[in-house]
């Protein structure tokens, strides 16, 4: 209480800094690298959610078709570190392209933020529901088109999907081997997972800036009221598209990271259940609250893993035997848990101040 | 030509069946404004727990449309106790929350009730025993079975009832006063929350109807039959106005029609290019233009933003 | 397990999942040095992943319990491995036939040493989990992958005791074309790893024997409507109906097939070989073809035994790939047994060169871990049961 609060903030962010930094270490050592790998995931969820949260939080347009820019990501990664278009195409390909990931990256980025803009131009006049549903029809679009594009012409490979495809390299080291650093053994999960890390980071500080821009506040405008916002001056079709635009852009990037962690990406990854998936992450974290999202994506990764390991254990520990399959029970209590947490905390786990007044007062004026 | 007419028999049939489910979503949705994801949950509860029953049936030597009708008779009740509860636990709490709150409920309803559901009637796909006729009839070169005729039909004759119901009757008065404005319903002295109530129980029970058509006509059930089903009937509820039981109808017939149509011509069409594997994104390409120049759907009143 | 709704979830949950896996992790400890003490028994832990939820779940376990029943005969039998009595154990997980969970689930399996995989079911899993296993050089042993990929990446450890879709598809290529006469074929697929390979393959060996092909129609793996495919098809007049995908979906359309005076028959490859495609076809099961890999399982000794055992131990019908998980898990321990030894780099040259009398057909790997002029038995339906008509290549059973 009589420390200064500056410094308290500063000891916090390098807490918090050094156990990002340890984490892989910690966590590899206690539950295996299998747990590693699944805070990799986190991360990339971590990306989508706050890709998700600008167009669902920020600017409120329900979107059901999110994934879409997760696959474009993917399979631009995919198509141009792997040997597929050599073998598909070989007289435009001589040899198959190897492009470096610092340049895959932002291409991915930018090709799904022209994306996001194609979807965002038809559905400018769409509110709510409808919009939910013509976003969930791109979605599943462009996953129909990556299923059927090996033929007439094999772009995609169709449902065999796209295999060896190269892991990002840094400074000349494949992340998915090992590195020896000082001595010590660093297995390729902890390389992909400071990767990662340094990535959504980068997301992190970009989402925050983007929150306090005019940019940030024009988008909360029409989210509150876009009769008023158009009111006030703001150009909301512009503002709406870029929404649409930014959010596509960290899909893309994550779902290049994605094609490069797996070195194998097909279509059956990128189906409308991955999309809901990230819409519960914003949801249920506390949509608009970047925090709040964070949290939301972080827990809902670890969930169902978590369940997939304690399932087994906790019941016998406390009826003796295995009464439910781990496997049912396991989507089972994912399924509850998002039932108990929007009744119990309607506006998400950790919804920003704002957001919990609005609500306190509209409960009191309903 | 006869090719022409049995894609569109096999359109209506197609289109009935999402219709029956769509006036389940458009119902909740008029009334709540909520997207119940968990309403094709519904119609598999519905399709198993029928068949259930008239597995129990068959050994009694009944004649086949007895059985299948006391199937029917029973995963009514059984889908409106499920409706019924669903509203009550799940999304009555959250009445007054964030829009998107119930939708994350609804996502979670949908899988507790999809695990419940194979905890219950196991992993297998379950077959439809041949109870009713599927002999064939010639309509002008195209096949038309007894069951696909009774589908149309009831399709069409449970969605005037609803129309009467709905226009006609104190209750279904009492149903548009709630969608309109519940505070003021209220004040009139309607019970809104057992309007909502009947709602589920209501849209619950068309549920079943089109769950014991589905496994009857496909003669198959199966506890993950219920997502792709439910967001076909969805996407037909949105396409002819959300919220308006006309547009489900013509939603649900007019989607059907078209993926018909295009799985039989967007071949020829496309001169080879495309083929019946795109006839989904025909059937959102369509429906996304209907939102362009129709921004609410076919039949869909131009509403201002909720609050 | 309380679902979480503490103010602090994640702490709660890290907590509570830290607790589980220290409990596992000291059972593990305390059962090694058991196992050395005891000097007899050496715990061999075979990972089993197939999806046990979502819409192919039943597949999924029965690919499980095939395995099981595997484990339970090894460990009835006190088979000898280097002396020591073997105890197996299954660790079966579920990867929903999503390549991220298999992804995970075989990393999970990597941490836990465990001695070889049977699985995964999926092609679309089995592939970017075989690095995975490679890498780690545990020996992975798929039942029912189909796609030539899984062997074809140069995975020393990746073996499949099934026929790929280039095998499977050229036979049914050459069957349809020389033995059932069609010249004008109408082939539909359902757009998965697998229908869609199986049907290029059977589309390449049908055209290469002759035939026409009329037109190419597709359908999904959710689907239940194919009357508008099937309407198309009509208007081509073929002689005969392929499709490439699973019994779900070709019950139902051999139905309306007949629903819509198509007289055509169908031939399917092994996904709708079951006891179920008869179910749910009802009367339009009877005289469509199917292929599946290995001799039929009456021919085979211990054949039919396993089906009775099957159906007396889960109450249920052999689904599909069940005998042939048995098979997996049979010919990893029996060259456990040849190579007296649980370790990888023990057994996997056993492994690679076996020659086995398997319950499906007679095992020997080639050099890319696939069977071995692998034998592939065609069916037609008679009174609600597929009935052999032919087995092409292959060794007889020993």
């Amino acid at each position: 209480m009589s420390a200064d609060p500056k410094l308290k903030a500063r000891l916090g962010i390098a807490l918090i800094g050094v156990a990002l930094a340890v984490l892989p270490f910690a966590v590899g050592a206690t539950f295996g690298n299998s747990w590693v790998r699944i805070v990799d995931f986190a991360l990339l969820y971590v990306m989508l959610a706050l890709g998700l949260n600008i167009v669902v939080g920020f600017a409120g347009l329900l979107d059901l078709g999110y994934i879409a820019f997760y696959a474009v990501g993917a399979y631009l990664y995919a198509l141009l570190s792997s040997p597929h278009l050599a073998t598909a195409f070989p007289a435009l390909f001589a040899v198959a392209p190897g492009w470096p990931v610092w340049a895959v990256l932002p291409l991915g980025a930018l090709v799904a933020g022209l994306f996001g803009v194609m979807l965002g131009a038809p559905t400018l006049k769409l509110r709510g529901d409808y919009l939910a549903i013509v976003t969930l029809g791109f979605g599943e679009i462009i996953r129909i088109f990556l299923n059927n594009l090996n033929a007439p012409a094999n772009i995609t490979n169709g449902p065999q999907g796209i295999n060896n495809i190269a892991a990002a390299q840094i400074g000349g080291h494949a992340l998915n081997r090992p590195l020896e650093l000082f001595g010590v053994m660093v297995p390729g999960v902890h390389l992909q997972y400071y990767f990662f890390l340094a990535l959504t980071l980068l997301v992190v500080f970009v989402c925050v800036r983007l929150q306090d821009s005019r940019l940030g506040r024009a988008w909360v405008a029409i989210r509150e009221d876009e009769v008023a916002a158009r009111a006030c001056g703001i150009n909301t079709r512009n503002v709406k598209l870029l929404a649409f635009g930014l959010g596509a852009t960290f899909g893309g990037v994550a779902g290049g990271l994605f094609a490069g962690f797996q070195g194998f990406v097909s279509p059956e990854s990128f189906g409308l259940l991955e999309s809901v998936m990230v819409l519960c992450m914003v949801v249920l974290g506390g949509m608009g609250h970047i925090p709040g999202v964070i949290l939301g994506a972080v827990l809902l990764a670890l969930l169902p893993e978590a369940l997939r390991w304690g399932a087994v254990p906790v019941q016998q520990s406390l009826f003796g035997k295995v009464l439910i399959d781990p496997e049912s029970l396991r989507l089972l209590l994912f399924g509850i848990a998002l039932v108990v947490v929007m009744r119990w905390r309607p506006a998400g786990l950790w919804p920003s101040a704002l957001r919990k007044r609005e609500l306190a007062a509209h409960g009191e004026a309903a | 030509m006869d090719i022409l007419i049995q894609q569109i028999i096999n359109g209506l049939v197609l289109g009935s069946i999402y219709a029956l489910v769509a006036l389940g979503y458009t119902m909740v949705y008029g009334i709540l404004g909520l997207i119940n994801f968990a309403h094709g949950e519904v119609v598999m509860i519905g399709a198993l727990s029928a068949l259930t029953a008239i597995g129990l049936l068959v050994p009694s030597g009944l004649p086949g449309p007895v059985v299948v009708l006391a199937g029917l008779l029973i995963a009514i009740p059984v889908c409106m106790a499920v409706g019924f509860t669903i509203e009550r636990i799940a999304y009555r709490p959250l009445r007054n929350a964030p829009r998107l709150a119930p939708l994350i409920t609804a996502i979670g309803v949908s899988i507790v009730l999809q695990q419940l559901a194979m905890m219950g009637w196991g992993r297998n796909y379950h077959t439809f025993p041949a109870l009713l006729s599927v002999t064939a009839h010639k309509v002008g070169g195209a096949a038309i079975t007894d069951l696909q005729i009774i589908i149309v039909l009831t399709a069409a004759l449970l969605m005037a009832a609803l129309v009467w119901l709905v226009t006609r009757t104190r209750l279904g008065r009492a149903m548009r006063a709630s969608a309109e404005n519940p505070a003021v319903a209220r004040l009139m002295g309607v019970d809104v929350d057992r309007v909502i109530s009947f709602t589920f129980v209501l849209g619950s029970g068309l549920a079943a109807v089109a769950g014991v058509m589905v496994a009857a006509n496909y003669s198959i059930a199966h506890y993950a039959m219920g997502f792709m089903l439910g967001l076909k009937a969805f996407t037909a509820a949105v396409l002819g106005g959300i919220g308006n039981l006309g547009g489900a109808m013509l939603g649900g017939l007019l989607l059907g029609i078209i993926e018909s149509l295009a799985a039989g011509y967007i071949g020829d069409l496309t001169g080879g290019f495309l083929g019946s594997h795109y006839k989904d994104v025909f059937a959102f390409f369509v429906l996304i233009l209907v939102l362009v120049f129709r921004p609410s759907g076919l039949m869909g009143e131009k509403v201002a933003e909720r609050a | 397990m309380t679902p979480i709704t503490s103010s602090r979830p994640l702490t709660a949950l890290v907590a509570l999942s830290a607790c589980l896996l220290a409990a596992c992790g000291q059972k593990d400890d305390a059962a090694a040095p058991a196992a050395a003490d005891a000097a007899a028994t050496v715990t061999i832990r075979l990972g089993h992943v197939a999806p046990l939820t979502g819409p192919q779940a039943h597949l999924g376990k029965d690919n499980e319990n095939g395995a099981r029943l595997a484990i339970d005969d090894l460990n009835a039998e006190k088979l000898l491995i280097g002396g020591k009595v073997a105890k197996f154990e299954l660790l079966g997980e579920d990867d929903q036939a999503d390549p991220r969970q298999g992804t995970t689930v075989a990393q999970k399996l990597a941490d836990a040493h465990v001695n070889a995989v049977i699985g995964h079911l999926n092609s679309g899993t089995t592939i970017p989990a075989s690095r995975i296993y490679h890498d780690a050089g545990i020996v992975q042993v798929s039942p029912s992958a189909t796609n030539p990929t899984y062997t074809r990446q140069g995975y020393k450890t990746a073996f499949r005791v099934f026929a790929d879709d280039v095998q499977q598809g050229s036979v049914l290529g050459g069957f349809a074309v020389t033995k059932l006469g069609a010249k004008k074929i109408a082939i539909i697929d359902d757009r998965t790893a697998y229908g869609q390979g199986l049907a290029d393959e059977f589309d390449k060996a049908a055209k290469a024997a002759g035939a026409t092909i009329v037109t190419r129609e597709y359908t999904t793996d959710k689907e239940t409507d194919f009357a508008a495919i099937l309407t198309k098809v009509k208007s081509t007049r073929p002689d005969l109906v392929f499709y490439g995908g699973m019994d779900t979906q070709a019950g139902p359309m051999a139905r309306q097939l007949r629903t819509l005076n198509i007289g055509a028959p169908m031939l399917f490859g092994d996904g709708a070989c079951t006891v179920e495609f008869h179910k749910l076809a009802g009367e339009g099961a009877d005289g469509h073809y199917c292929s599946l890999p290995g001799v039929p399982l009456d021919q085979m000794a211990g054949g039919s035994a396993f089906r009775d055992r099957y159906k007396a131990k889960y109450n249920a019908d052999i689904q599909l790939y069940a005998p042939y998980a048995y098979d997996a898990v049979r010919v990893v321990a029996e060259a456990m047994k040849q190579a007296g030894s649980v370790d990888t780099a023990k057994f996997l040259p056993a492994l690679a060169a076996l020659n086995y009398p398997g319950l499906t057909a007679q095992i020997q790997f080639d050099e890319k871990g696939d069977i071995r002029d692998g034998a592939i038995t065609l069916y037609q339906a008679k009174g609600g049961a597929w009935s052999a008509l032919e087995t092409l290549g292959g060794k007889a059973p020993n």
